[in-house]
């Protein structure tokens, strides 16, 4: 068993050159993935070794990249397309929503554009506006795309794989401020067995409250847990991993037998995943409740200055506190 | 011209060859066929190409055919609309030429990507011409197969489809299929609003950084529902090509010839990796933008009647006539053709079953999503509550 201590970066790199030397078909592009290797280096040095027809430096334009990535596809390549930050995903919003979602429910099949759309998202990492912002939920909504989040270098080398083979459009929303986060990586992990694509994952068993999160939200989670457990609760951490579909199977699980759960995530609250979660929990887990579906999250805001954005992403304390308030009813 | 000569060559039948830059009043228009069905030999368009046709008869004959029973289907489709079978229809009245000039241009094995008036590039494509009515009617989004008839489905939002045409020339580039006669091309349809989209003009940045192998293809028919020429641009549309690196020209739009000729150069060039170009269609769309819109709100009847004059189906059966390629059993012979094809599309759009409930969860995700598949069960499940109730 191949296994290598990467950062999430580099497992992601790691991955996308498995992908490059799989499959002829799948191609790479966006701006600044060549040469630079992408803003955080994620697509470093897979220009040079396969060559600017596979890694793509695009025009700056970000409809441009989506839809002629949607031509592509359509010509039976499964382009890669890395959109630079989060916050610059809107111009091609049309696209993604209108044109990658819908192609192949709109000619009955005998279309699929299977594309990945990769964005570095969250905050936490001091940028200026428009360089932090949480737009999951807008893709999460749109029927014909999948998205799903990795929070750890296991799973970003294996499900950045994953998501390219998949016939399906998926928006793949990368933990930027974990990009530098390092863990053991199975080089040799099989990619379709052990963890599908679009399952959760309890990643800290736990007895007293279940607490859901995804991308940079989990490690927040696991310190929450460690930090719980000193005080004599035991939370169990699920990553979600896929946020559509979601896989409500271990969610439903794990509530039915803690009867508590806190949602985390960084993005607003308001309509955001955490209620869709908490409806659904609700629904499916009434009589095993023992408190409302709490959550925590970012603020109703835009995402705001750098220096108060410790202050806007939920941390272990406020974690710690909801995890508290699911104790008072 | 040599009347009455039909085994003559084409170029023999012309009587007085003339070769000229541009048209009657127009030196920015590539014309070869004149509103009063007078052929002219050869146009040199403003970047210097020489642009010419060598029909046969039979060839002249097939494509008043197709400009005539391409009228008439849409015709059909209007009438439809109004006795409430179709929810709506945007119709081509008017721009017939435009779209069977280029429609025939293109090869098999070129890629057509069109907005939701092309029905006439849809049926020199080879597909069944009910298929868009469907769409219209509300029983499918349209049904035909993209990859076997090389024509991709219907667009809607403005302008989204020359990105995906880009897209897709890129991988005919990629996959070496340019640079010889067999090579592939792509033609992406639009109109003179979409020249205002953003989508447009990234794909035209993209086309030319890459040199796909692309014909961006505008009818320009002068009018973007109710907002006019001008409030797109103040320069002639075809001129923008320049501006990102590629050549641009302007055709008559309402000359079947003139469109032929310029989409099948416009093609082969870039079919031999000489990248793409920009074709401005001159032309008017004579009804409404769809059947939900009131042109008489917008636009004055003169000008209308000044189109009228321009007509592309009238000055082809002049021509046809004056040149005695077909004579008036032949023009009867396709009106009754037309008139069968258009009963028969009737017909059919009337037995069109709406499609089962149930149907409208298929097709989401090639790989399907179990939440979506439980939602299906739900419904089905609400569904067969009411089997045998009154409902």
């Amino acid at each position: 068993m191949a296994t290598e201590t990467l950062t999430i970066g580099k497992a992601l790199n790691t991955g996308l050159r498995r992908a490059l030397e799989n499959d002829p078909k799948v191609i790479i592009m966006g701006e600044d993935v060549g040469k630079l290797g992408g803003v955080f280096r994620i697509t470093d040095g897979l220009q040079k070794d396969f060559g600017d027809q596979r890694v793509i430096d695009t025009p700056l334009a970000e409809s441009g990249i989506i839809g002629t990535a949607v031509g592509l596809a359509i010509r039976g390549y499964r382009p890669v397309c890395e959109i630079q930050f989060d916050g610059f995903v809107y111009p091609a919003y049309d696209q993604i929503v209108s044109q990658v979602a819908k192609m192949h429910y709109r000619s009955r099949g005998k279309l699929s554009i299977p594309m990945v759309i990769r964005i570095p998202f969250g905050g936490g990492i001091g940028a200026v506006e428009h360089h932090s912002e949480s737009p999951e939920a807008y893709f999460a909504h749109t029927a014909g795309l999948k998205v799903v989040s990795c929070a750890n270098p296991q799973d970003a080398y294996v499900m950045i794989q994953q998501a390219i083979a998949s016939d399906d459009p998926i928006v793949f929303l990368e933990p930027k401020r974990r990009y530098w986060e390092k863990g053991q990586v199975d080089l040799d992990a099989p990619l379709s067995d052990a963890y599908p694509l679009h399952s959760a994952r309890v990643v800290r068993p736990g007895t007293d409250v279940t607490v859901l999160a995804y991308g940079p939200m989990v490690r927040t989670c696991l310190e929450a847990a460690t930090a719980a457990a000193e005080d004599g609760r035991e939370l169990e951490v699920i990553d979600l991993r896929s946020l559509s579909p979601l896989d409500l199977s271990a969610a439903y699980e794990s509530v039915k037998r803690t009867g508590r759960a806190v949602v985390v995530h960084e993005a607003p609250s308001n309509i955001g995943l955490g209620a869709e979660l908490a409806a659904r929990i609700t629904e499916e887990c009434f009589y095993s409740l023992e408190s409302p579906v709490l959550r925590v999250t970012g603020f109703d805001t835009p995402y705001p200055a750098a220096r108060v954005e410790e202050e806007y992403l939920p941390d272990l304390d406020r974690v710690l506190d909801a995890v508290d308030r699911t104790f008072g009813w | 011209m040599a009347k009455g000569d039909p085994g003559g060559t084409t170029r023999s039948r012309r009587a007085a060859p003339r070769s000229r830059k541009g048209a009657t009043g127009d030196p920015e228009l590539v014309q070869l066929l004149t509103p009063e069905g007078e052929r002219i030999d050869s146009v040199t368009g403003p970047d210097g190409t020489e642009y010419r046709v060598d029909f046969t008869d039979e060839e002249y004959r097939g494509l008043y055919r197709d400009l005539v029973l391409v009228r008439k289907l849409d015709a059909e489709a209007t009438a439809l609309q109004r006795q409430g079978e179709l929810g709506i229809w945007a119709s081509l009245l008017g721009q017939e030429a435009a779209q069977v000039g280029s429609g025939r241009a293109l090869r098999t094995q070129d890629m057509a990507f069109p907005t939701y008036r092309e029905h006439g590039v849809l049926y020199c494509r080879g597909i069944d011409p009910i298929m868009p009515l469907g769409l219209f009617r509300g029983v499918d989004q349209g049904g035909w197969d993209p990859n076997e008839f090389k024509f991709n489905m219907y667009t809607i939002v403005i302008g989204a489809q020359t990105l995906h045409a880009t897209g897709y020339a890129m991988g005919i580039t990629m996959d070496g299929k340019t640079g010889t006669d067999d090579g592939e091309a792509v033609i992406a349809y639009f109109g003179d609003g979409a020249t205002s989209q953003g989508d447009v003009n990234e794909a035209f940045v993209w086309a030319g950084v890459f040199n796909a192998p692309m014909v961006f293809f505008c009818q320009n028919n002068q009018y973007a529902i109710s907002e006019p020429l001008e409030r797109q641009t103040r320069i002639p549309l075809y001129q923008r090509a320049a501006g990102f690196g590629f050549p641009g020209v302007r055709v008559d739009g309402n000359d079947v010839l003139a469109t032929y000729a310029v989409t099948r150069t416009a093609l082969d060039n870039a079919r031999h990796g000489q990248g793409p170009s920009l074709i401005e269609a001159y032309t008017y769309r004579m009804g409404a933008h769809t059947t939900s819109d009131d042109p008489t709100r917008y636009r004055i009847a003169s000008e209308v009647e000044a189109w009228q004059a321009k007509d592309p189906i009238a000055r082809v059966k002049t021509f046809l006539e004056k040149q005695k390629i077909a004579d008036a059993d032949f023009f009867a012979e396709i009106d009754e053709q037309a008139r069968r094809e258009s009963v028969d599309l009737r017909e059919r759009v009337l037995a069109m079953p709406d499609p089962e409930p149930v149907t409208m969860f298929d097709h989401v995700y090639p790989n399907g999503s179990p939440l979506l598949d439980e939602q299906r069960a739900q419904f089905s499940r609400y569904m067969e509550s009411f089997e045998g109730s009154a409902h």
